[in-house]
């Protein structure tokens, strides 16, 4: 291990990152590369790539992904906060691009080519946007008539409209979730909470009758009724994989769901690895999940604690989306699992997040107490 | 943590400077923990349903999500002839099924499939895997490389399943006898479907046929028999350019048909034609006028009948007109004809006039009695049932005794000549062993031992008199007698001279009959311009080639002693 005399970089960095943390998204990226095995060859071979196809670019987009997310692990807090706000800068000027030059894909134009690569703008949208928007809730809590409740209530409508133009209801759903969580752990009044809870309501009811399919996917899972199809392989994978699983590569499912490299790869975990599996990387998620706002509690800055929590929050949510889609606990609804879902602009963008995660959560000198009107308090608090 | 937040005020307390500030700072502070862990609640909360929906779903039984429903393949019982030979059996093959909701591509499918089976019904097959439901067949009974070449394919959502199927050795040698198995393996014909009735349906039904309790069902038939026979016939049918053919050949003490065949038949292991209306079994499922054969009961009536002995004489100078007809003899001798007579040159006149003497109650109680007019009962389901005028009126018993006006089965005819021949016993016939203790059992006695005599020497009298009309079935060695039938077949409402239908039956050595051997032949034709199509020139040659083939099998000993006598003789 590094002395605590050597004072690079490095060596400080080792120190202080939080390896829990580390270990938990080293091993979803390894997971995710040995699930891309079992469930991409299939899809591969259903259009006509060769078979590894996906496997390749899996572990393709894992190294540059790994990479940034260490690299941006190295960043301090401000540094954080000023890439997240370039980030949602570019990302907001490539969404409203890709409304007029995006590939349309299945009715929905959300991917932009840039030199043969496409990327997904609003996959890097979210994190930059949760830490633009803790610092604003931050600032707010610091210096009250700084409207940046208001600010963050302006971008979430920015966001949300671009959202729902592309249309992409379900990062719409993650944008609004993230944004009320912190909201609400910003010291959002009761008050609030209802009215935005009754909005929010009236946003599904609406998201139920203006879009047919989202009314479609949520009839068909309130009366089991109509092309359950793919929510029921799922749910049969997991039953057919038991405990234990059928063994690598003896899965069927993952020939039958056009998405298993994607949406379904956790059915497939199931099918092939067993239950046993699945419980392995929701218990990661967990664990994740739990163990970023467990350090959002104990933060003492305000603009670390919203972050934190916000950046776990989206992950939580996607995690949980997906795996209760998987399981016909909830109506179908395409959400990445993240760090194991196939795609190279989710899983660099996850990994900008985590890497945010690991810079914010490193540990550090406590800060001095910006009490009051800066520059006005001067004592120094000792480290807990 | 509360504590933590009370640590905070009291130490924000003891900051007197900016102690209003600091205590709303604080206060945010303690509200956003609180919030925070709120939120770990719910994603607990979440994570916990998500782990016991997972431990819910691991004690899901696997079955029960839709696999499909495992069935009990049916088996059947061996079938052999009485010496062991194996004339049915089971073989396994896989047929393919697919489970529709698995399937992602039905087009895929179909269009992969195609490759092997080209005969795939595509808008059927595609509506099958459309459907929906856990399974569907889509091809029964693959061949082992169908099978390997459809694994090739790797298609995901279907599968294969080992099924019984039917295997017949002898291919259509035994086909009208053994009858067929559908596609679930069940009898639905011949001695199959009897097999069935006898109780196999039910114990398949309740999935207690297995393979090793199941003895083999021996049948009288005997394949090297059987297989002569067949081979006559169809080569008979081929000669004379006929729409079909049959054969029987009866054990003449016990019922027991040792041989049986009709063409055009079919072969059990692709049965495509089976159901085609000229492939019946003609034997027992055909109703024919018999002709002349049914002369032989018209004899043996009178004779039994003690009005008439084989001295006594008919006149058959003049045709006899009753009504608007008018009988007349095929080979008219234009003479007072003797009983002998009657019977070998076939004379329609002398056996109308031998039904007159026992009158037409008499004449019909006695076609009853050797069970000619009723329905045969036999194991075999393919039966018909014997046709007769429904009054009674002198024109039907006079056409009666020369065999129109009445038709019947070429085999019941076969078990009457038995009866005729064997000194008056009539047995059901059986296609199962019957030994000579249970043929005993079953017999009754239809007619007088002195007819029964009577009866064999006018039929070896018919193969060995000159002008008899079944000369062409004398087989050297094997004492052959018989009695040869063409009738006219009614063509548009009226008998036809050219259309005939020929019967020829015979019983083997005559001296103790052992076997009756019964031909037909159904519209044949002259094997040469010129040449006659009667009964003797084609049904005749059947009958004698299926004796001087199988006798030796049927444990016939040949004896050449009269013959050999007699060249002796004209040696001297």
């Amino acid at each position: 291990m590094a002395s605590r005399l050597d004072k690079s970089p490095v060596a400080i960095w080792w120190r202080t990152i939080d390896r829990w943390f580390l270990a938990a998204f080293l091993s979803l990226m390894g997971l995710g590369i040995i699930l891309s095995f079992a469930a991409s060859p299939a899809v591969a071979e259903r259009i006509g790539l060769g078979s590894f196809h996906f496997a390749t670019r899996q572990i393709f987009f894992t190294l540059p992904a790994l990479a940034v997310m260490l690299a941006v692990s190295f960043l301090e807090a401000r540094e954080v906060r000023r890439m997240a706000l370039i980030m949602l800068c570019i990302s907001l000027v490539l969404m409203v691009a890709v409304l007029y030059i995006g590939v349309e894909v299945k009715g929905a134009r959300r991917w932009v080519s840039f030199a043969g690569v496409s990327i997904q703008p609003s996959e890097f949208l979210k994190p930059a946007f949760v830490i633009v928007c803790a610092w604003l809730f931050a600032e707010h809590a610091r210096q009250p008539d700084i409207p940046g409740n208001l600010f963050a209530m302006i971008l979430l409508g920015v966001v949300v409209t671009l959202l729902v133009a592309q249309p992409d209801l379900g990062q719409t759903m993650l944008a609004l979730g993230t944004w009320g969580v912190m909201f609400f752990m910003a010291g959002m009044p009761w008050l609030w909470i209802v009215v935005l809870g009754a909005l929010g309501a009236g946003g599904a009811v609406a998201a139920y009758t203006i879009f047919p399919h989202v009314a479609g996917r949520i009839d068909r899972f309130v009366t089991g009724e109509g092309d359950t199809f793919q929510v029921d392989m799922g749910r049969e994978a997991v039953i057919n994989g038991g405990w234990f699983g059928v063994g690598p590569g003896e899965g069927t499912v993952k020939r039958i769901i056009p998405d298993s490299h994607a949406d379904f790869v956790f059915a497939v975990a199931g099918e092939e690895f067993g239950i046993v599996l699945c419980f392995a990387i929701m218990f990661l998620f967990a664990f994740i999940v739990l163990r970023g706002l467990n350090t959002a509690l104990k933060e003492q800055d305000d603009f670390t604690r919203y972050a934190v929590a916000g950046l776990v929050v989206v992950f939580g949510f996607q995690s949980v989306i997906n795996m209760g889609v998987n399981l016909q606990l909830m109506p179908a609804k395409g959400m990445t699992l993240p760090f194991i879902s196939y795609g190279g602009s989710s899983l660099i963008a996850i990994a900008i997040s985590m890497g945010m995660v690991l810079a914010l959560t490193r540990k550090r000198p406590e800060k001095r107490k910006q009490v009051g009107f800066s520059g006005l308090s001067q004592h120094a608090m000792p480290a807990e | 943590m509360k504590k933590f937040w009370r640590k905070r005020i009291s130490k924000a307390e003891s900051s007197t400077a900016s102690i209003v500030v600091d205590g709303a700072r604080k206060a945010t502070g303690g509200r956003s923990k609180n919030r925070v862990v709120m939120t770990m609640a719910v994603f607990l909360g979440i994570y916990a349903t998500i782990a016991g929906r997972l431990v819910y779903l691991g004690f899901q039984d696997p079955e029960a999500s839709g696999g499909p429903v495992s069935r009990v393949t049916a088996s059947r019982p061996d079938i052999v002839d009485r010496n062991g030979e194996i004339l049915a059996t089971d073989i396994k093959t896989a047929s393919l099924f697919a489970e529709p909701r698995r399937i992602v591509d039905a087009d895929e499918v179909i269009e992969k499939l195609q490759t092997v089976l080209p005969d795939i019904e595509v808008e059927q097959t595609y509506n099958k895997l459309k459907s929906g439901t856990g399974f569907v067949w889509l091809k029964r009974q693959l061949s082992p490389k169908q099978q390997n070449d459809i694994m090739q394919l790797g298609l995901p959502g279907i599968g294969f399943r080992t099924e019984k199927r039917r295997f017949y050795p002898g291919g259509p040698t035994a086909s009208h006898i053994l009858g067929l198995t559908n596609i679930d393996n069940q009898g639905i014909a011949g001695m199959e479907k009897y097999i069935d009735d006898q109780g196999l349906a039910d114990l398949q039904a309740s999935g207690l046929a297995v393979p090793k309790d199941l003895k083999p069902v021996r049948l009288s038939i005997d394949l090297r028999v059987q297989h002569i026979v067949r081979d006559e016939v169809s080569r008979a049918m081929e000669k004379f350019h006929a729409i079909a053919a049959g054969a029987v050949v009866l054990n003449a003490k016990t019922g027991e048909v040792l041989a049986m065949a009709s063409v055009p038949d079919f072969d059990p292991n692709n049965p495509y034609n089976a159901l085609d209306k000229d492939h019946l079994n003609r034997m027992s499922a055909g109703t024919y006028e018999m002709g002349s054969t049914i002369k032989s009961f018209t004899t043996a009536m009178a004779l039994d009948s003690g009005k008439v002995t084989l001295n006594s004489t008919f006149d058959a100078r003049r045709p006899i007109t009753i009504g608007r007809q008018t009988i007349r003899d095929f080979h008219g001798k234009g003479r007072i004809l003797t009983v002998p007579e009657v019977f070998i040159y076939s004379s329609n006149i002398g056996s109308a006039r031998e039904a007159d003497v026992v009158g037409i109650e008499g004449h019909r109680e006695f076609l009853k009695r050797i069970g000619l007019l009723d329905r045969m009962k036999t194991e075999l389901p393919e039966v018909a049932r014997p046709s007769e005028p429904k009054v009674w009126k002198k024109v039907h018993s006079i056409t009666i005794a020369f065999g129109h006006g009445m038709s019947t089965t070429p085999l019941q005819t076969a078990v009457g000549a038995a009866a005729l021949m064997n000194g008056g016993l009539l047995f059901e016939p059986t296609f199962l062993p019957r030994t000579q203790a249970q043929a005993d059992a079953v017999a009754t006695r239809v007619i007088k031992e002195k007819t029964g005599e009577d009866m064999r020497y006018l039929y070896r009298l018919n193969a060995t008199a000159p002008g008899g009309s079944g000369k062409r079935a004398a087989v050297p060695g094997y004492r052959v007698g018989g009695k040869t039938g063409t009738a006219e077949k009614v063509v548009n409402g009226r008998y036809s001279s050219t259309v005939r239908f020929n019967a020829f039956v015979a019983a083997f050595p005559m001296e103790d009959p052992q076997y009756i051997v019964l031909s037909i032949i159904d519209e044949p034709k002259p094997e040469k311009p010129g040449a006659g199509a009667t009964a003797g020139f084609n049904a005749a040659p059947i009958v004698s080639n299926i004796i001087r083939r199988s006798a030796s099998f049927l444990g016939v000993q040949p004896d050449f002693g009269h013959e050999t006598e007699a060249k002796l003789v004209s040696y001297q």
